[in-house]
């Protein structure tokens, strides 16, 4: 953005002002089509029968249970992800070693497979013929159909946001503010304390929001670990989709507007992380 | 403390950096690592602190052994290249850093350690901006902070890492000025890595020169600038003309060709005029003069072919009278000479 | 410090090596590799014939050929426009562009479902956009097009964000001396400017196409779902294991699995040759990397 032509550029380095207009119209538009009238249309719906059906959308204890369900979910993976996420970006982006690429190619791996045969591969785990199966059941433990297996299924799909926000970050870093901090006597988690922690706050307070909304809102990979039940295994999202099917769309569309806040909130931290983040790095007059 | 290296290697790859150097440095002197990029000072300075490990060899405090020792037990203070200063931490905070992160019993109090860095802040003259960021503050004000933070911590030896490569020339003139006022005062023993041979000149009790891994020469700067013991520190340390030559009973004669000896003459060293003196005067030709600074340059051009740099005072120029593309002769006060690389004459 | 772990690695004086990689390196196990594992042995006991059999029958390759297709076109459009949109973003003013700058991350933020059913209220042949079109006789909701749709929604932001440091960090300069040299601007664009965010728009194609092949939420609302036209690969995998068919489910699950593998390291390499990997982006920023489905 530093670097955009003004507008009113030398004529002999940009395009006519027709064509400028032109290609401005043509991006509004589409993403005027594919964004903005999609997240109206939540909001729409949400409300069409008025502000009071929109509330008593809330009262249905099933789709409470829905949003308890998703906040626990996330409760457990965020922390767990984060934890993962500060460890593996500190391993990967303060050294050197054999199998570097592999390793990070390893941890991109949840990015790229479909939500569902996510889901799949925790069945086949812990589902009643899966590996674990047997012993689960022995031990009355139930991790498929059951809450346990939504944590975990959740867990794997945001498995790398952390790490991916925070790596760019720390190795673009470099070790020197480190090195000085041993050098002055402190301890390992001294350093990592007071020195690295700080420098990477926004990457991390980003990652983790962003770990965050895609937690709240996993839908393939819930569903199938998640047997669909009523008031005991259905997220939000996964309640979305049983009061859509049900026709009951303003329910649906209350609910949908919840995570689309999130999603809403999620952006405007975004910008503010870089914002922020810009304004820190930039060298004083 | 002084500090002894005793035949360090260490390589990286298939690149060596350093090959069994050593090197004594006694207590309370400012020492300098001179030499070009790549040759291996800065690695000696971070294995003497402690940031990278000898492949071989080791490091002595005080006579003792501390290759085994951290960085972080070896108590030096380590001013890093470019400041490494906590960017997210004031000015003062930075400087308290090295105190507040000790151990509950051998922490001082908080008094103590605010009276300590007011006193470095003094001393540096950044008190007013103690509560500045580092982002906030000039390339020599960070400087200065990052030197306080080394020295908060009352180390034993103090390693400084081209401390003033980053800054402007003029930034620069004062802040060497400081760092030898800073070190008669404080007298810790401390090393300092520049390739810049005038501001080793200036500020080294004494200097080491380094190339490719070897040290060249130690001494004081008079000792290696009037008698370098290699080519490559005469090379270094200063403007040279470059002449073939031969030793002729006891004394050096100028060639045309090769013959295996190299003459290495200042240009202050040269004598001009309009008439020969002595048998190892050269004609040549003057073809551009600089009488703007201190000293009038003037480049000349051989009989030969061969390009001379030759720099007399103002008022000779004045007396003299020279112009361009004027026929002189060029005499040699002060000669010296490396066979192989080895000082003959 | 573990002396197994010393040896990977050259000597660094920073701490933690060792207690970090090796948390890492459990967990990724633990919750990547083992889940994986146990799905390519449950296939494995399959047997390769019936392996075969599951794979290549009629319903799921027409699954496949749909979810490969639609994602294929999806991401082509998103090529086209979303380098304009990542042109325009970065090369001109114009009111409320920092808004939209940010919105082109939504689908990114927004969960698949709530995209789903939003996508298909508009579609629908009485929405806001299904109604007009569906006079036009073009069917969006419960087609193949609405897939389209809905997966172009989802890989919106691959390819402006992969394009837009691209085009952030060009050098104004090697549009002045293209000028200089008597180059038209269309020229300029084509020979000067395209090849350079080449690489970058490509592999946002490919990132968008990985994502599509794979989506699950936003489609099944839009799709209408009907075996053999408007069925997914994923949600033929969600049927079969509905039906208890857990080899079925197992057999299509690696197969996708492998082709996102394939994916994977073909982006990666996408990546390397156009130079970033995603680390290139400056600490400043800590927007979403370009490897980010």
């Amino acid at each position: 953005m530093v670097n955009a032509l003004p507008a009113s550029a030398a004529p002999a380095v940009t395009e006519s002002a027709f064509v400028r207009r032109l290609l401005i119209g043509t991006s509004v538009l589409f993403l005027g089509a594919f964004l903005l009238v999609p997240l109206g249309c939540v909001f729409a719906a949400a409300f069409a029968q008025g502000v009071a059906a929109y509330a008593a959308s809330f009262h249905d204890p099933d789709t409470l249970s829905a949003i308890r369900l998703t906040l626990l979910a996330a409760v457990i993976a965020v922390p767990c992800n984060l934890a993962f996420g500060v460890a593996a970006a500190w391993a990967i982006g303060k050294f050197e070693f054999f199998g570097k690429s592999v390793l990070i190619a390893l941890i991109d791996l949840p990015f790229s497979i479909s939500p569902v045969v996510a889901g799949l591969t925790y069945v086949l785990l812990f589902g009643s013929q899966g590996w674990f199966g047997p012993w689960l059941a022995a031990h009355n433990v139930q991790i498929i159909f059951a809450v346990p297996g939504i944590v975990l299924a959740t867990i794997f799909v945001t498995f790398p946001f952390v790490v991916r926000e925070l790596l760019p970050t720390i190795a673009a870093q470099g070790n020197d503010e480190e090195e000085a901090a041993l050098t002055l006597g402190a301890n390992g988690w001294q350093t990592f304390l007071k020195v690295t922690l700080p420098n990477m706050k926004w990457a991390l307070l980003y990652g983790v929001i962003l770990c965050n909304a895609r937690a709240m809102g996993e839908f393939g990979a819930v569903s199938v670990v998640s047997g669909h039940i009523r008031g005991l295994t259905n997220t939000m999202p996964l309640q979305i989709e049983v009061l859509y099917n049900d026709y009951q769309f303003v329910p649906a569309f209350a609910v949908a507007s919840l995570l689309a806040l999130l999603a809403l909130a999620t952006l405007v931290v975004k910008s503010v992380v870089e914002w922020r983040a810009a304004a820190i790095e930039r060298p004083s007059p | 403390m002084s500090i002894a290296v005793r035949n360090v290697t260490k390589t990286f790859g298939s690149f060596t950096a350093l090959d069994n150097v050593s090197l004594e440095i006694p207590q309370g002197r400012l020492v300098a690592l001179l030499g070009p990029s790549g040759s291996g000072k800065t690695t000696l300075l971070r294995i003497i602190a402690g940031l990278e490990n000898a492949d071989s060899g080791e490091v002595q405090f005080d006579g003792r052994d501390i290759s085994d020792r951290t960085a972080r037990e070896r108590r030096v203070g380590f001013v890093f290249q470019h400041y490494a200063l906590f960017r997210h931490m004031t000015v003062l905070e930075n400087i308290a850093f090295g105190l507040r992160v000790r151990p509950r019993r051998l922490r001082p109090s908080r008094a103590e350690i605010t009276a300590r860095v007011g006193q470095l802040l003094d001393l540096i003259q950044l008190r007013n901006q103690a509560g500045r960021y580092p982002s906030q503050l000039s390339g020599g004000q960070r400087q200065r902070v990052a030197l306080a933070r080394a020295l908060a911590v009352e180390p034993s030896v103090l390693l400084l890492d081209e401390p003033f490569g980053a800054l402007d020339a003029k930034v620069r003139q004062e802040l060497r000025r400081w760092l030898r006022e800073l070190h008669d005062e404080v007298g810790v023993t401390s090393v300092f890595v520049t390739h810049d041979q005038d501001e080793a000149l200036e500020v080294a009790d004494q200097i080491a020169v380094m190339n490719a891994g070897k040290i060249e020469q130690v001494g004081t700067p008079d000792e290696v600038y009037h008698n370098p013991a290699s080519s490559f520190v005469y090379n270094f340390l200063g403007n040279v003309n470059l002449f073939h030559g031969r030793v002729d009973n006891g004394t050096a004669r100028i060639d045309r060709e090769a013959t295996g000896h190299l003459l290495f003459v200042r240009p202050h060293a040269l004598e001009i005029g309009r008439q020969p003196v002595g048998p190892n005067s050269l004609r040549a030709r003057t073809t551009h003069i600089n009488a703007a600074g201190p000293v009038v340059k003037i480049e000349a051009l051989t009989e030969w072919g061969a390009r001379v740099q030759v720099e007399i005072p103002q008022e000779r120029f004045a007396a003299l009278g020279l112009r361009k593309d004027e026929e002189v002769f060029i005499t040699p006060r002060d000669l010296a000479i490396f066979s192989n690389d080895k000082r003959v004459s | 410090m573990p002396s197994f772990a010393a040896g990977l690695r050259r000597k660094s004086i920073i701490p933690g090596f060792g207690l970090t990689l090796g948390f890492t390196v459990c967990y990724l196990s633990l919750i990547v590799l083992l889940p994986l594992a146990a799905t390519f042995v449950e296939t494995s006991k399959i047997g390769w014939h019936e392996f075969w059999r599951i794979v290549t029958a009629p319903r799921a390759v027409a699954a496949y050929g749909l979810s490969f297709g639609a994602a294929f076109i999806a991401a082509g459009i998103n090529f086209f426009l979303g380098t304009l949109v990542a042109w325009v973003l970065v090369r001109y003013r114009f009111p409320f562009k920092r808004i939209l700058d940010s919105l082109v991350d939504l689908p990114f933020a927004l969960p698949t479902a709530v995209a789903g059913i939003a996508l298909t209220a508009i579609y629908a042949p009485n929405g806001l956009f299904g109604r007009p079109l569906s006079a036009l006789g073009i069917h969006v909701a419960f087609t193949r097009l609405g897939i389209v749709v809905a997966l172009t929604f989802i890989g919106l932001p691959f390819v402006v964000r992969t394009v837009q440091p691209i085009l952030e960090d060009l050098d104004k300069e090697l549009e002045e001396a293209a000028v200089s040299l008597g180059a038209s601007r269309w020229k300029t664009f084509t020979r000067v400017l395209y090849p350079a965010i080449a690489p970058a728009a490509i592999t946002g194609f490919a990132l968008a196409f990985a994502r599509g092949v794979g989506e699950y939420g936003s489609v099944i609302f839009i799709a209408g779902n009907m075996p053999m036209r408007t069925e997914i690969a994923p949600l033929l995998i969600v049927t079969k294991l509905e039906e208890y068919d857990y080899s079925g489910a197992t057999a299509i699950a690696t197969l996708m699995l492998l082709i996102s593998f394939v994916l994977l390291l073909g982006i990666n390499l996408l990546q390397r040759w156009s130079g970033r990997r995603g680390e290139r982006d400056a600490p400043e920023r800590p927007g979403l990397s370009p490897a980010m489905v």
